[in-house]
């Protein structure tokens, strides 16, 4: 039921054929990359495309297509290790203030306010300031301010789900606080939040590239997508090409999750609002 | 900041330092003297530049402000037409052009955006300024780059809460009585379709106050948001505490604005 949902529609199929070649290309980036992405060859350097460069080269002369394809493995790695991280805090979170509610809730709601209030972007920036720039840093800082609007939306679901019969029902049969919460309202929320991953990966993917684009994340000379649009930007009168094409993949990428993401989303919603679909049937 | 040239402070220096930052006595009365302090807007001094925070930030904010006001301008010219057509006329071409803008302005990495718009706009047709804030048409480029990311949302916002207005009974009475439709959209449909964008824009006004870092950097724009990076880079912690302030201000502020406006647009919203 998934599957069909997923490929309903037509945007959504060109969605998944999208990532799924990003995925591939990720993973066979090494087979399929024409050179080495680190290799520096000053000789060959800002050269047009041609046989052996596909999409020419850099100011270094590096090859910018095999800098794209390994940037693919930067890019996708590090967005689902982000993804994966703020759902790793703001999953057991929210399950824990929806579930217990009372004075943990609102202790919980009220952190969460808090650290709402402050501006998400800069909060990244001055923990990744502290910390000092590398990728790892910033997906600290970046899993530290995004986990927060998550726990919200999960809390949110599992008060829902909470007030169902088949809790009470679940609740009267002895089973335990613990079993319920893994078994009946983790599981019931494991769709919207799969959904609501779909779409935000491409927020992720985007903001991830662009703390990169400002010099906090990736570190020349990794190839990453963001890290190659701002080295283009001195070159952006003699060799635009160089920025054309790190932003267009960055744009594809973006464009095939966000694609995903509404198929997987119920077709009766205009927006993200997991809550609406608590108990699937 | 006293070890900025390299040499060790003496003793005499240190306290010397510490007195004038007002870091003397228990902490509650260093609260009570700071709060006094900012009250008569005296932030402290820039540690890296040594100016009043107060002034700097003001001599930024304009430019930020200019900024959002364009980004905002261009974020609607975009999204009304758009929105409002396809809401009117779904599944026509209209439509479908709303719904690749959409795709586009949310999918569109805005460092890109601007990238491209330095190229096309400012190098190779040389139709107006990429850096700077040397003339008024110099706030056109970065405007667009900030507010085509925007205008997606406000189109799909717009659509959507303008077709659940229209599908509204109310919306048929007034047809059955022969109204007018422009007379149908102006009174009826519009006032209160535009409820939810308002709140919106709210939260976007204050948002883009706060400055947008990428832009502001990529067009040499002289905000605040630039000014405040620099300052968590240079650890400058009374401008990063002048900037929280400042963007506390704006939040509150704005906020209520919206309020009121919610409260003239919909009677139905009064103060109790």
């Amino acid at each position: 039921m998934f599957q069909t949902r997923l490929l309903r529609t037509g945007a959504a199929r060109v969605g998944a054929a999208i990532v799924l070649l990003f995925l591939l290309v990720g993973l066979l980036a090494p087979w399929i990359a024409p050179s080495d992405p680190l290799q520096i060859h000053m000789e060959h350097k800002l050269s047009l495309p041609s046989l052996e460069y596909p999409l020419g080269t850099d100011h270094l002369g590096r090859c910018v297509l095999s800098r794209l394809i390994y940037g693919t493995r930067t890019s996708l790695f590090y967005s689902l290790a982000a993804l994966a991280g703020v759902f790793s805090i703001s999953v057991p979170i929210g399950l824990l203030a929806g579930y217990a509610g009372g004075k943990i809730d609102h202790l919980i709601m009220r952190i969460i306010d808090i650290l709402l209030a402050f501006p998400s972007l800069i909060l990244s920036l001055a923990i990744t300031a502290v910390l000092g720039p590398s990728i790892k840093n910033l997906l600290i800082a970046f899993v530290a301010v995004w986990w927060t609007g998550y726990a919200r939306v999960i809390r949110g679901m599992v008060l829902q789900i909470k007030e169902s019969d088949f809790i009470m029902a679940a609740r009267a049969a002895g089973t335990s606080h613990f079993k319920i919460v893994v078994r009946h309202i983790l599981l019931n929320t494991s769709r919207p939040i799969l959904v609501l991953t779909s779409l935000e990966i491409g927020t992720i993917l985007l903001s991830l590239a662009g703390l990169s684009f400002l010099g906090l994340g990736a570190q020349p000379p990794t190839p990453e997508w963001g890290v190659m649009l701002n080295d283009s930007r001195p070159y952006i009168q003699t060799a635009p090409r160089l920025m054309l094409f790190p932003g267009l993949t960055i744009m594809l990428a973006v464009l095939g999750f966000n694609l995903l993401g509404e198929g997987l989303k119920p077709a009766d919603q205009g927006l993200p609002e997991p809550r609406k679909e608590g108990v699937s049937p | 900041m006293l070890r900025a040239d390299g040499i060790k402070p003496t003793y005499e220096a240190i306290e010397a330092t510490r007195q004038a930052l007002g870091l003397e006595g228990p902490v509650y009365m260093q609260y009570v003297n700071w709060l006094l302090r900012v009250l008569q807007l005296d932030l402290g001094v820039s540690y890296s530049s040594g100016r009043p925070v107060f002034m700097e930030l003001m001599s930024r904010f304009p430019a930020t402000a200019a900024l959002t006001a364009g980004a905002l301008l261009v974020a609607l010219l975009v999204a009304l037409p758009l929105g409002i057509g396809s809401a009117l006329y779904p599944g026509s071409l209209l439509d479908r052009l709303g719904r690749v803008c959409t795709l586009l302005s949310v999918s569109m990495p805005g460092y890109w955006l601007s990238l491209l718009l330095i190229y096309y706009g400012g190098v190779k047709l040389k139709l107006l300024p990429v850096t700077g804030m040397g003339e008024p048409s110099s706030l056109v480029l970065p405007s667009i780059a900030l507010g085509f990311g925007l205008s997606g949302i406000y189109i799909r916002l717009i659509r959507t809460s303008l077709l659940d207005i229209l599908g509204k009974l109310y919306i048929k009475a007034a047809r059955a009585k022969g109204l007018a439709g422009w007379a149908i959209l102006a009174k009826h449909a519009f006032r209160n379709a535009w409820l939810p964008s308002m709140t919106l824009l709210g939260i976007h006004v204050s948002a883009l106050l706060g400055g947008s870092v990428v832009v502001e950097t990529i067009f040499s724009w002289p905000g605040i948001g630039k000014y405040a990076v620099d300052a968590i880079f240079a650890k400058d912690y009374l401008v990063i505490q002048g900037y929280v302030l400042l963007m506390a201000l704006v939040v509150v502020l704005v906020n209520l604005a919206v309020d009121l406006l919610h409260m003239l647009l919909d009677p139905r919203i009064r103060l109790r």
